[in-house]
């Protein structure tokens, strides 16, 4: 592989450079523009720049650049463009929030962009140490996103964050540590096949004990990210204390990311039989203690970000069924796993950020985030309670809603595979999660408030809630186009 | 299997969903109600159309199919659009056309100030919703529509109902979905089993397919969304409480077509799909349906409450449902599953009777406490005739269509379980207890002062009740109208259980 940087190569990360352009575009705005309010609409203009860079790259072919670092494929593009859709709509949602600021506007969107960046080389990244690095490039803008309110709680969700990434980084690091020692590769692509000789000369160190250490340590770390169970406890604190436009972008693109890199991980390099049943049996087992906890404990909130960090905690469980599917354990169907995972994260990109669409108007008009702030919603907006409730029913998966057809097809994959019992509870998580979902609608559609003033919705906020609500009811009648863009992504990388 | 399309259930399904939605964008209130009965009209005559076409040209397989394949990416998920009415769904297609054109009418006195557009959309869609469970053949369509009828319900008990009604509405909810959350994990093992979902082709693959769950857990596991909405001992406790706080309307659809979905449920794929595991279990079915009889009669009898009354004889009634399942493992299957089809239609017209007159009272008195009301049969004599003839075609009086269903359903099931019916048979005179006693007690005895204002049925009001009496005589009297085209439709499940026996 060639040394230098080719154009070629150059061209490949064009979104994260044109991404990076654009984070440094809106820093010097700010120091030179005195009417901020320009700056929301730079930077969620500019994106189209990355957006359309990106689906320039979605022509099909793979293509591995900086010395077989990053691979850009199919799978990875679609990646992109779920960050790239939840940063478009966490600036647009973004817009009134944002004055809350003051001068540091352009710091906020600039962190927000950078972040993003990181992520969109996560999806992309099949080295430990880029991994790592891309990891790291994501995060830490995130630790100072959250912070942004000069508040006590939200300086200490900043600091709350900014500890247990570290750690869970570590605990990462760790694990790539002892599978690099096991393996003497730090590619993953290399990996696989090591593995898979080794098992079969059956030369494993430590009966290959080791390996599977650094297989639980990675899961660990990832599942951090992905606010899985027993790795959830930060989520409710910092969603708490948030701006709630990057609580929304934390609970998708963060979360995005972070499947992304556990998919290529597993699906590349662990996709052995006798690895990959160590595995199945690990996610498994914490997708079905994430979804039981978090929709346990949702029910009892009376804030709705912490509602919805622990319902995005359950979330985070109902898509690791999809990663515990996996399709070479029994035969199952092609791919129904995690194309599934792939079908279920842009359904969750849309419901949720419909959500916290209204989520950030609501708390933007009453300067609280108590659920029962809610009440009455009806009267004051019906586009907001609109958007709202068909988020809800999405959340909750019933038609027709893209939120009951990504259930159902994830769960189906789950069947597939053998997993019956955790299928069953899946389902029977959701009819628990009906429960605190409905009861928001309740609370918006029936309860009375005294408080009737109309809430004013400017035209960025209006157009990210529709389209998602929009989306929302489109893939959930015709979710062809999309189960069919998730298997091709999906392909793209085994 | 050739893509075709002829529309009509396409329409019939869709067009109460995109009218409801319509009535949003009408600016004056006034004209909500005459627009609702026109769609529901419309509506009305569509699945009429549907109900004699199927009369007319009925074959053994469905009429009126709608298929399109390209919906799905069928190499990946294989579900089909795939619409089409039988013998055994066309006269629900037609009880849910009757019965909500009937619950658009009983919502005659609702004020235009409350919250009026929504509440006809809502029904509309609700109706939509249930003839799309009727029609659809492929078992994913099918729950599609299970669940989507959850949404109108939840709204029109939550937001127009009376008393504890989000109590109730939130545990009609969670009910349902906690039996659908079964059924779904049963329609995947099917699937995922034979690769398909078309519902007329499962029975054959089902019979031949190595399955990934044993047989008879898939069939508990669907069977258990069924009984939760039929509803059958001990999932039950979700109707009374739904029934007492919904709106006359609402109520109406509910027992009149949302409970026998359950019921069709059973026949569509307990009966057809598992017939080796129906006949296993067949003794768990006669012994809850004895149950529910028994049990929900005895329990009618003490209700003070005129809704919540007719809301625990829905569950007695509902038992002879499952009797008459349950002859499928015995030489009445023939006679006893057309007389549980036909327990079904019957109770959906004689119940809509029932909460309809009871609503109209209830929009007078502004009571349904029983200890209240006396002597209405003097003041609103129309409305308590409507309640005396939906009561005692409720008893199973002969020349109604209540007597033809009890009478098949006890026919076919005493062969098979002679204990159980003859304790199911006792169920009747309960019911003639407490039915006569209800009348007797809120239409007779003296005359209050109090109801001396009182008015009787206007005409918007008269007209739902004499449809829903002609159609109760009617069928009482000449049974084969629907009963034959039950066979028609039941003929394949029929045979299939008698080659078990």
């Amino acid at each position: 592989m060639n040394s230098f940087i080719t154009t070629d190569e150059l061209l490949l990360i064009a979104p994260e450079i044109s991404m990076v352009i654009l984070a440094t575009l809106v820093i010097i705005l700010d120091l030179v523009i005195k009417n901020k309010s320009i700056l929301n609409f730079v930077a969620s203009f500019g994106l189209l720049v990355p957006i359309a860079l990106s689906f320039n790259l979605l022509d099909g072919t793979s293509q591995f650049a900086f010395a077989g670092a990053l691979r850009v494929d199919y799978f990875g593009v679609f990646f992109k463009i779920i960050t790239l859709f939840a940063t478009l709509i966490t600036i647009l949602i973004s817009e009134k929030y944002s004055k809350k600021f003051d001068d540091y506007q352009g710091e906020y969107y600039a962190l927000i962009l950078i972040s993003a960046s990181g992520m969109m080389l996560l999806a992309s990244s099949v080295e430990f140490i880029t991994i790592y690095i891309a990891l790291e490039l994501s995060a830490l803008p995130l630790a100072a996103l959250i912070t942004f309110i000069r508040i006590r709680s939200s300086a200490e969700s900043g600091i709350k964050f900014m500890v247990l990434s570290a750690l869970s980084s570590a605990i990462l690091l760790y694990g790539m540590v002892l599978v690099y020692g096991f393996t003497g590769t730090t590619y993953i692509e290399d990996l696989s096949q090591i593995i898979n000789r080794s098992l079969i000369n059956s030369e494993l160190t430590f009966g290959g004990g080791a390996l599977l250490l650094g297989v639980i340590l990675i899961t660990c770390g990832f599942a951090f990210k992905i606010s899985s169970a027993p790795f959830h406890m930060w989520a409710p604190d910092v969603y708490e204390g948030a701006p709630t436009p990057i609580t929304a972008f934390l609970s998708v693109a963060s979360k995005a990311a972070g499947f992304a890199v556990i998919l290529r991980i597993v699906y590349s390099s662990f996709s052995n039989e006798q690895i990959g049943m160590d595995w199945s049996v690990l996610i498994a087992t914490l997708s079905a203690i994430s979804m039981t906890l978090g929709n346990l404990i949702a029910i009892q909130q009376t804030n709705i970000k912490r509602l919805f960090a622990y319902s995005t905690i359950a979330q985070a469980g109902y898509i690791m069924v999809g990663l515990a599917a996996l399709s070479s354990l029994d035969g199952g169907q092609d791919n129904a796993g995690p194309a599934g995972i792939l079908f279920y994260l842009f359904g969750y990109l849309l419901t949720n950020f419909a959500a916290f669409t209204v989520i950030t108007l609501v708390s933007i008009n009453t300067n609280s985030d108590s659920i029962s702030s809610y009440s009455g919603l009806l009267k004051r907006s019906r586009l907001l309670t609109l958007i709202m409730t068909i988020s809800m029913i999405s959340l909750i998966g019933l038609p027709p809603s893209v939120g009951f057809m990504a259930k159902i097809y994830i769960f189906g994959s789950a069947m597939d595979t053998g997993l019956q019992w955790l299928a069953i509870f899946g389902v029977l998580n959701s009819v628990v999660s009906a429960f605190y979902y409905l009861k928001i609608v309740k609370i918006m559609l029936i309860d009375e408030n005294e408080n009737s003033e109309k809430i004013q919705l400017t035209t960025n906020m209006s157009l990210a809630g529709l389209s998602c609500v929009f989306g929302i009811v489109i893939l959930g009648i015709f979710p062809g186009s999309i189960i069919e863009v998730a298997h091709r992504a999906v392909e793209s990388i085994i | 299997m050739v893509d075709q399309f002829n529309w009509i259930l396409t329409i019939a399904i869709f067009f109460p969903i995109i009218g409801g939605i319509s009535l949003l964008l009408i600016p004056q209130k006034e004209y909500i109600k005459i627009f609702a009965i026109l769609f529901g009209t419309i509506e009305f005559i569509l699945c009429s159309y549907i109900f004699l076409f199927q009369f007319t040209n009925g074959i053994g397989g469905p009429v009126l199919v709608d298929l399109n394949s390209t919906w799905f990416p069928t190499n990946i998920f294989n579900v089909q659009y795939y619409l089409g009415v039988d013998g055994i769904s066309a006269p629900f297609v037609l009880l849910t056309g009757l019965l909500g054109l009937i619950s658009i009418f009983a919502s005659w006195n609702l004020s235009n100030d409350h919250r009026i557009r929504e509440h006809f959309m809502w029904l509309l869609i609700l109706q939509g919703a249930v003839v799309g469970v009727f029609t659809s053949l492929d078992f994913f369509m099918f729950f599609i529509f299970w669940e989507l009828e959850l949404i109108p319900m939840y709204f029109l008990i939550s937001i127009w109902g009376s008393g504890r009604k989000h109590y109730s509405a939130m545990k009609f909810v969670i009910f349902t979905i906690l039996g659908s959350a079964f059924m779904l994990v049963g329609v995947l093992g099917i699937y995922f089993s034979t690769d398909s979902f078309n519902m007329i082709e499962l029975p054959e693959k089902l019979a031949t397919a190595k399955l990934i769950i044993p047989a008879s857990v898939l069939f508990l596991l669907t069977i258990i969304g069924f009984a939760v909405k039929l509803p059958v001992f001990p999932l039950h406790t979700w109707l009374p409480d739904a029934h007492t706080d919904a709106p006359t309307a609402a109520s109406v659809m509910l027992a009149g077509v949302l409970l026998k979905m359950g019921g069709y449920g059973m026949l569509r794929v307990s009966a057809s799909m598992f017939p080796n595991e129906l006949h296993q279990f067949a003794w768990i079915l006669a012994l809850l349906g004895t149950i529910n009889i028994i049990y929900g009669a005895v329990i009618t009898i003490r209700q003070t409450d005129l809704k919540r009354l007719i809301a625990y004889s829905s569950v007695s009634h509902m038992g002879f449902v499952l009797l008459g399942l349950s002859a499928a493992s015995g030489a009445g299957v023939s006679i006893g599953i057309t007389g549980a089809s036909m327990q079904m239609f019957t109770h959906g017209t004689i119940t809509g009777l029932l909460f309809l007159s009871i609503g109209f009272i209830y929009d007078r008195t502004h009571t349904r406490y029983i200890p209240d009301l006396s002597g209405l049969a003097q003041n609103t004599p129309f409305l308590a005739t409507g309640l005396i003839i939906a009561g005692l075609a409720s008893l199973g009086l002969p020349a109604t269509s209540g007597f033809i269903a009890e009478i098949t359903i006890f026919l076919g099931a005493f062969q098979t379980w002679p204990i159980f019916t003859t304790i199911s048979a006792f169920g009747v005179v309960l019911t003639a207890g407490y039915v006569l006693w209800m009348i007797q007690r809120s239409l007779f005895q003296h005359k209050l002062e109090k109801f001396n204002t009182l008015t009787d049925a206007s005409i918007g009001e008269m007209f739902p009740i004499i449809v829903l009496v002609i159609s109760i005589i009617g069928i009482g009297i000449f049974p084969s109208i629907i009963s034959d085209m039950f066979s028609l439709g039941l003929q394949p499940i029929i045979s299939n259980l008698q080659a078990i026996n």
